[in-house]
């Protein structure tokens, strides 16, 4: 073929300033977004450094900041975040898979209940610190200030995380297996079960971990459903005498509105510690996520 | 394993009857004369009636009218254009077609005699007796050996699991390409080890039936060769459905074949699928008496 021949111009000046000047200004937008990150953790750091040590797990409490320590903060974080997993792992991913699987979409209700579970994962924290409060520290449960209100209020909290996610995990495993499974006679029980779950789980854990390090954080409910400042002993249990708690987070916030500087520096240093739990947490996660990624 | 070269013996069963009548002969009587031949070489049972079977999704026709007799131990092909409804039928065949809310079967399906769909009839039941081998392959996302394992452990089978599992593999052409790794991933394998893997799954629980959804069209020429002889293998033991869109597989490989065409008379928008000829393949490829067959067969449409 003769035809007239091709001419491929070179990339005018003017796109190549504006491809070179929006490259920069995403660069900037990232720099400003993580130096702002990075110069929280290096000035918490720093105030944390001369406290940082054995005894933030051993210690309990004092108003002496020479010996306070954060260890019934952590047991009481540790305890309400079981007693989260515990609540949340069960209900979350049987309302999704009742959601993906077995809910007619051209039913209202079960459009209402979705529409619902997205507005609840948007309600303000601090709501359902006062539900858990009316109803489970109080009301009708009436449990007390306890590990079990507290767990249970947190997971309430972080139930349409778990239910979005675990929703999301089981969309993503692909209806040819169902049709496999169903097709040597499976019931649609023993497909779910056996093939759709485990193939979700990947998903689902992360979903499940990511909530847990939401909940982890969170202050405002917690205060609420009354979490002890000022605690000279573990919790022994998640009801009745001895289920009363602190939090890592109430800790901190209690801290830093003490006027001492010492105070600050041992806040300080829960945030590490709270960040470091996060971290590892988020670790595990992003672990899971890679590790078992399916290849359909 | 038997070195079985099929295109040679499906088709040279076929071919005296076919060439006996002479091409010219009038339509109907050759039909009903040759069908007869051939039904009673291989096998005089049904296994399926079909029925004025039709399926509608939504309310919207698929397919309409739909009359058949597939006999035992046979490869049944169905070809057709996209759209003709030859899957959908295939999958009124296991009930797959349940699992899809807005589907409606009419007519009815005769299975060995029985009302397929009574409602006494459980679906459940009705799968673990036909399987079904779908267009891409779709291992579970298990080891090899629990991809074969998983039909037997659910229908509760007794026996030993390894030797279950062996069997299935034998008997799918997969044991010597896999015995060695019977615990690694199964997506591990190529395509069309894939493809046989999911084959084996299906024999593993002992079915009567076996559909197949196109099970070449994701496969490579030689993958498809070997899925083609162990169909050959298979129909001493099984009865097999297979909807494929390669003319030539079905000519290799069937005893009988259903044309489907795309029915565009009700406007554009309403495309329904209905069958025009169901014969023995080589009438269909050598002698159709609808000359839409030919048309398709011989390639001028479609």
């Amino acid at each position: 073929m003769s035809a007239a021949p091709v001419s491929l111009r070179p990339q005018s000046g003017a796109a190549r300033v504006k491809d070179i000047g929006f490259r920069i200004a995403m660069g900037l937008c990232l720099l400003l977004s993580a130096s702002v990150l990075i110069a929280l953790i290096v000035d918490v750091l720093l105030d944390a450094m001369p406290v940082l040590g054995s005894r933030l797990f051993t210690n309990f409490p004092s108003f002496n900041p020479e010996i306070a320590g954060l260890q019934p903060a952590i047991f009481g974080t540790l305890w309400i975040i079981g007693v989260c997993a515990v609540f949340i792992v069960p209900i979350g991913v049987a309302t999704a898979i009742y959601l993906e699987e077995y809910a007619d979409n051209s039913k209202w209700w079960n459009r209402l209940i979705e529409v619902n579970i997205q507005n609840l994962a948007a309600v303000p924290s601090i709501v359902y610190g006062i539900l858990g409060l009316a109803f489970l520290v109080r009301g009708p449960l009436n449990l007390g200030r306890v590990v079990l209100a507290g767990g249970m209020t947190l997971g309430l909290l972080v139930l349409p995380v778990v239910i979005i996610s675990g929703r999301e995990a089981i969309r993503a495993v692909p209806p040819s297996i169902r049709e496999g499974s169903m097709a040597l006679g499976a019931t649609k029980w023993q497909t779910i079960w056996k093939q759709v779950l485990p193939a979700s789980i990947p998903g689902v854990a992360t979903g499940v971990i990511l909530a847990l390090s939401r909940a982890i954080g969170e202050t405002a409910p917690l205060i609420v459903v009354g979490a002890a400042t000022f605690i000279t002993y573990n919790p022994s249990g998640i009801v009745g005498d001895g289920a009363g708690f602190a939090a890592l987070p109430i800790q901190i916030f209690n801290w830093i509105s003490q006027p001492q500087d010492d105070f600050r520096q041992l806040a300080a240093a829960g945030i590490v510690l709270l960040l470091g739990l996060l971290i590892c947490m988020n670790g595990v996660a992003i672990y899971l996520r890679n590790r078992y990624e399916n290849k359909w | 394993m038997s070195e079985v070269t099929k295109p040679e013996s499906s088709f040279s069963d076929a071919e005296p009857a076919t060439g006996s009548p002479g091409p010219e002969t009038a339509g109907i009587s050759v039909t009903a004369g040759l069908s007869e031949s051939q039904a009673q070489a291989p096998s005089t049972k049904a296994v399926f009636g079909l029925e004025g079977l039709g399926v509608t999704y939504g309310g919207k026709q698929a397919v309409q009218d739909v009359t058949a007799d597939l006999y035992e131990h046979e490869i049944t092909a169905f070809i057709g254009p996209s759209g003709c409804g030859k899957s959908t039928i295939l999958r009124c065949l296991n009930r797959m077609n349940d699992l899809v809310p807005s589907a409606r079967v009419e007519g009815s399906i005769r299975y060995h005699g029985q009302d397929l769909y009574d409602s006494k009839v459980d679906a459940v039941e009705v799968r673990k007796r036909i399987g079904m081998v779908f267009q891409k392959p779709n291992p579970f996302p298990k080891s090899i050996y629990d991809n074969i394992a998983f039909g037997p452990k659910v229908l509760g089978l007794k026996g030993d699991m390894d030797e279950i599992v062996e069997r299935a593999l034998r008997r799918a052409a997969l044991w010597e390409e896999v015995k060695d790794r019977l615990k690694t991933n199964a997506f591990g394998m190529s395509g069309g080890q894939q493809q046989r893997l999911c084959i084996a799954r299906c024999l593993a629980v002992d079915p009567d039936v076996i559909l197949m959804d196109e099970p070449c069209s994701a496969l490579d020429p030689i993958s498809t060769g070997k899925i083609e002889d162990l169909m050959i293998e298979l129909k001493q033991d099984f009865s097999i459905v297979i909807v494929t869109h390669n003319m030539q597989q079905a000519a290799r490989v069937s005893d009988r074949t259903a044309f489907f065409i795309v029915d565009l008379s009700a406007g554009e928008g309403n495309r329904i699928g209905r069958l025009v000829e169901f014969d023995a393949t080589a009438k269909i490829f050598t002698n159709p008496a609808d000359s839409r067959t030919e048309d398709y067969v011989t390639g001028k449409v479609g």
